[in-house]
């Protein structure tokens, strides 16, 4: 015997799917605050600072893959530079171990602090809560939650910002200029 | 004496402390170590075990035999960030958490400057960035403090800035005098330069004097200068437009040539002619003398 579902029905049962995979999908990004009354010298339009936080999580997002697959190819949508380089690094070092790592961003507390006066460059602080997976040889090891404040400096290239400095540093480490 | 026995009791306390504050069950780290730096990781592994050091940035693992620490030998971990050390042994995990900062010596200074070329006599025309790394590429977020220079052939001028996250700004004029200047940036024992074109502003003045040559008069400017004396380069456009009765007779364009520039025109008698370039109007001169 089958079951008949009638049309309105099938309709409703898509869009509980859709409705589904759009809630799957929202868990899925991380939480994410935004202060940017301390950027300066230069303005800060809405549309920098928009375009600027969309790159940077992007970032995240393509170093979570490159470093979860040991593919290097993958951090080039979003970074250049010193911080390309690192990171490659330690993906060749992971190859070396047989070990991978993964990288889930959970929360971003941003907080722009510079956009120079020539308008090439910008720094934010993150603070960023994440989880980290370490599998050796194919065996997980432990899954760690873990709280960082990371720099990062990025710079415009021909279609987006790209993240060209990008290290943490301890709570207690942050003075100096108009302080 | 004294005084020394104190310092050292209160950096071995500091040490501990540190020491304390990483550690985590029998895995001790300190909370901070220097790029580059030795240091040693102590376990209380009761069999074998590994021990991973891991950060986006940088991975080291590690056999551990029971008992032994682990030596961390100088330049191996030298990337900074926050890192995870876990130590997995057969039946239980350990964990500990700890900074490894740049090290405080600067060993390059990277520096934007910008424009590369700009008029002269602009109030805070030029801007220099400069981001200081140590040897290991770290960015050195401890505050230091930063010399920038703007040299040319008059007084040089400078300012100190200190870094904040690493990073130093200054914004300068440029200077009444046109030429290359020297911008300079230096932190500690390292220095960085750039070249600064520093070209004339807008003319100033524009005076032009005719005379007579058969059927044509010939126009020519005085040198073309800006507001501070700097010759105005060559080939910037100088307008001369003659007119009759109100009505446009003739336009001329001519680009400056060895600061000067000039042209012939029909010798009409009551026409006048006059002279422009940019938005500088310069002085009429009517034919005929009327």
């Amino acid at each position: 015997m089958k079951a008949v579902i009638p049309q309105s029905g099938k309709a409703i049962l898509l869009a509980g799917c859709i409705s589904a995979v759009l809630l799957l999908a929202a868990f899925e990004q991380p939480a994410v605050q935004v202060d940017a009354s301390a950027a300066g010298p230069r303005t800060l339009e809405v549309q920098t600072r928009a375009a600027v936080v969309r790159d940077y999580l992007q970032a995240w997002k393509s170093l979570s893959g490159a470093l979860q697959e040991n593919r290097a190819d993958l951090l080039d949508a979003s970074f250049v530079g010193v911080a390309r380089d690192k990171l490659a690094d330690a993906i060749g070092e992971q190859q070396a171990l047989g070990l991978k790592t993964q990288y889930r961003d959970v929360s971003h507390n941003l907080k722009i602090v510079f956009y120079s006066p020539e308008g090439l460059s910008i720094q934010l602080l993150d603070t960023v809560q994440y989880d980290l997976q370490i599998v050796d040889r194919d065996h997980e090891q432990a899954t760690q939650h873990l709280s960082a404040r990371y720099v990062a400096v990025l710079t415009p290239t021909e279609v987006r910002w790209k993240v060209r400095v990008f290290q943490a540093q301890p709570d207690t480490l942050e003075s100096g200029q108009g302080k | 004496m004294k005084e020394r026995t104190i310092l050292l009791s209160v950096s071995i306390m500091a040490a501990a402390m540190q020491l304390a504050a990483a550690e985590s069950g029998g895995l001790q780290v300190p909370r901070t170590v220097e790029a580059g730096s030795a240091f040693s990781i102590t376990t209380s592994a009761s069999s074998k075990a590994v021990l991973y050091i891991v950060s986006p940035l940088q991975v080291l693992r590690r056999d551990v035999e029971p008992g032994a620490s682990v030596d961390i030998g100088s330049g191996a971990l030298h990337n900074a960030g926050h890192y995870l050390a876990l130590l997995v042994g057969p039946s239980s995990t350990e964990k500990a958490e700890f900074d490894v900062v740049a090290a405080s010596q600067p060993a390059s200074v990277s520096f934007l400057a910008k424009p590369s070329r700009l008029p002269v006599n602009l109030p805070e025309g030029i801007s220099g960035v400069a981001y200081v790394f140590d040897v290991f590429r770290n960015l050195v977020l401890k505050p230091m403090p930063v010399s920038f220079k703007l040299s040319d052939s008059g007084t040089p001028q400078t300012r100190s800035v200190a870094t904040r996250n690493g990073v130093a700004w200054v914004k300068m004029n440029s200077a009444p005098k046109a030429g290359a200047a020297q911008f300079q940036v230096s932190v500690g024992s390292v220095a960085n330069k750039r070249v600064v074109q520093q070209v004339p502003g807008d003319p100033c003045n524009l005076r032009m004097s005719a005379r007579r040559s058969g059927e044509r008069v010939v126009v020519e400017t005085e040198p073309v200068r800006d507001c501070s004396g700097n010759a105005v380069s060559d080939g910037t456009i100088v307008t001369f437009t003659q007119t009759y009765n109100g009505r446009s007779e003739a336009t001329v364009d001519v680009p400056l040539k060895r600061d000067v520039a000039r042209t012939e025109l029909p010798a009409r008698e009551g026409s006048v002619i006059s002279v422009a370039t940019g938005v500088v109007m310069g002085n009429e001169i009517r034919l005929g003398g009327r």
